[in-house]
């Protein structure tokens, strides 16, 4: 291969600086200060700060409040995930077989995908209203007292529901194109040679749709743990006391509300560890695995 | 291994388009039938009605004693080889072939056994743990065609097999799948829009045009009595020379130009005709017709003259050792080598 040069050295870096400084500027300056500050008690009001060592981390590993946090944020990105997956498929699959209306079905299926994580919320707060949300009503015929804001279980569930019903356009998306791309003759291999659809789809299609479908795994995990931030603000309605939350919003309450910058700098720090290795298990499997051309 | 009978079988597709009109013919037992006929004629369409692919319209299609119209692809114990071959890409080759059989409960030591049986036919064994992706298009076709013959099916359907290999591939493949056919004397079904492939591989040629049958017959009656200008222009390369003529009363054949052929006029006509003649049935330097050659075509064994006869463009072809050049030459008619078609429907008189 061919390599293009430049004959001036400093051209390229010019060249870079933007992309760079971006970098820099949002992303390895704030990383940082946050790896410096996790090692130092701050003082609520902005008088300075003292260096406390690793306190901030025995902090965080002792905290039976934190590894409650851990545990629900487990749970929850476990159970977003394999529902916005499971749902976009089922429904991807599903619109593949349309044949007339394709184009409005996939369209209303994708607006959800043009709406703000907040906005999602706050649909999901009036869904869920005590005493209008039709959500609440409806559970309330099966004899289920619904209480968002109020009961844990009842705020997880919600919060579940609306993060799931945001996330399935994109991963829909995702599938309805990856199962477009499988050559229509190898379905039809697949037709003569297996008689059973539910076989066919877990032989031949699924296999098939397995680059797509790790690759969204991986962008539900980081949605899930990540970008429902607006989402749980939303839902818990400003009263963190006995709801769910993530560890993402664990950080901006126990920073922001509770002027604990040390430990939240702390977790913030572990948040950016479990991105890295989510990361480089991502590019390893994906390098490896699962590419069949 | 089945005898395949359609009866008025129809397609009109849900926008209106009629794929294929009402159709009758049977396919005995053994017989390597070729559907053949250009882009667009119907005759993919017919070939996946068969697999079951696609839904009949009309008429009722039996392979065996059985009526299939209804039952699945899977269930019709049929076995079809792909244009782009459509191996499974996840798959290896030997899984790619036995999955058809997996899928019918044969244990896996049978599968097996079938599967090297086949591989070794086609000379696949060192392959059979490699994905389709390492293969050469030519392994490919065959790993397609294995995955044919493991199932041992009633019936063979091939959709243009060979048309994504090369020229030299082509050939050596066609007669390997011929030589195939015929071993295993499964019944087949050959769909191509190549007429060498058609006439040199079938026991019997359909000729398809806008979603007709044209012709039925084998190779050699195709070639001898075309049942139309348009069989006797697509079969044969290069095609049938078809040239616009008159019969008078007294049955003197005359071009629309002028001239006269030297040929004898059909009993029941008279008026407008259409006249072909083959490019081989002509001798060149007899006779009194003058060819008017304007190119020559090097083709190895022989050599194409094309130029005008009576002002209509005409094409001779020679054998390698007559030479030949531009300029007006006399060429005779073979006797008897002459064909008659109707100018209303282009039909054979």
């Amino acid at each position: 291969m061919k390599r293009a040069g430049f004959t001036n050295p400093w051209l390229p870096i010019l060249l870079l600086v933007p992309q760079l400084s971006i970098i820099v500027v949002f992303f390895y300056w704030p990383a940082a200060w946050a790896i410096q500050s996790s090692f130092y008690l701050q003082d609520p009001f902005g008088f300075g700060s003292t260096f406390v060592g690793a306190e901030n981390y025995t902090d965080i590993a002792q905290s039976i409040e934190y590894r409650k946090v851990a545990w629900f944020t487990v749970y929850f990105t476990a159970i977003v995930t394999f529902l916005s997956l499971s749902i976009a498929l089922l429904l991807a699959v599903k619109a593949d077989n349309v044949l007339r209306g394709a184009k409005t079905y996939r369209t209303l299926l994708m607006w959800v995908y043009a709406i703000a994580p907040p906005v999602a919320g706050f649909l999901g707060i009036m869904f869920f209203d005590q005493s209008h949300g039709p959500l609440t009503r409806f559970f309330g015929f099966f004899g289920w007292d619904f209480k968002l804001g109020v009961d844990y279980f009842d705020t997880a569930t919600a919060m579940i529901i609306v993060a799931v019903w945001k996330q399935i356009p994109v991963n829909f998306i995702f599938f309805l194109s990856g199962l477009q791309s499988i050559p229509r003759s190898v379905r039809e291999a697949a037709l003569i040679d297996n008689n059973s659809g539910f076989r066919r789809f877990w032989d031949v299609t699924f296999p098939l749709l397995a680059p797509t479908a790790f690759f969204l795994l991986i962008i539900n995990i980081t949605y899930a743990m990540f970008d429902t931030f607006g989402i749980i603000d939303t839902m818990m309605k400003g009263e963190p006391g006995a709801n769910p939350m993530t560890l993402v919003y664990k950080v901006y309450l126990d920073g922001f509300r509770g002027n604990d910058l040390g430990g939240s700098s702390a977790q913030s720090v572990v948040l950016m560890v479990l991105v890295l290795v989510l990361t480089i298990f991502q590019f390893r499997l994906i390098e490896r695995r699962i590419h069949y051309t | 291994m089945a005898q395949v009978a359609l009866e008025g079988i129809h397609k009109v597709y849900p926008n209106g388009f009629e794929a294929v009109q009402t159709c009758s013919f049977v396919i005995q037992d053994g017989e390597f039938v070729v559907l053949v006929g250009p882009s667009g004629c119907g005759k993919s369409t017919l070939l996946r009605m068969i697999a079951g692919l696609e839904d009949i319209t009309e008429g009722t299609l039996r392979i065996g004693d059985r009526v299939v119209n209804d039952v699945d692809p899977a269930d019709r114990n049929i076995a079809m080889v792909f244009q782009n071959y459509a191996l499974y890409p996840h798959m290896t080759v030997a899984k790619n072939m036995g999955y058809g059989l997996k899928n019918r409960g044969i244990s896996k030591t049978e599968i097996d056994a079938k599967v090297q049986e086949a591989a070794k036919m086609l000379n696949l064994t060192d392959y059979l743990d490699r994905r389709p992706s390492q293969l050469s298009g030519g392994q490919r076709q065959r790993v397609a065609m294995g995955r044919a013959i493991v199932r041992q099916p009633d019936l063979f359907l091939f959709d243009e097999p060979l048309s994504n290999l090369d020229a030299k591939l082509r050939n050596q493949m066609r007669i390997e799948v011929r030589a195939l056919q015929r071993r295993l004397g499964t019944t087949a079904v050959y769909v191509t829009h190549d007429q060498v492939e058609a006439m040199t591989m079938a026991d019997r040629i359909i000729v398809l045009n806008g979603g007709r049958i044209e012709q039925i017959g084998t190779p050699k009656e195709i070639y001898s009595t075309p049942a139309s200008t348009f069989v006797a222009s697509f079969m044969g390369a290069p095609p049938m020379n078809v040239l616009n003529a008159t019969v008078s009363s007294d049955k003197h054949v005359t071009l629309d130009e002028g001239l006269e052929l030297p040929v004898a006029a059909p009993a029941a006509s008279s008026g407008p005709i259409l006249v072909g003649i083959r490019p081989e049935d002509l001798t060149l330097g007899e006779g009194t017709t003058p060819f008017d050659v304007q190119i020559v075509e090097e083709l190895g064994a022989q050599r194409l003259l094309h130029g005008t006869l009576g002002g209509q463009a005409f094409s001779v072809s020679v054998n390698k050792d007559h030479e030949a050049g531009t300029g007006t030459i006399p060429v005779s008619i073979t006797p008897g080598a002459v064909h008659f078609f109707s100018r209303e429907d282009g039909f054979r008189i």
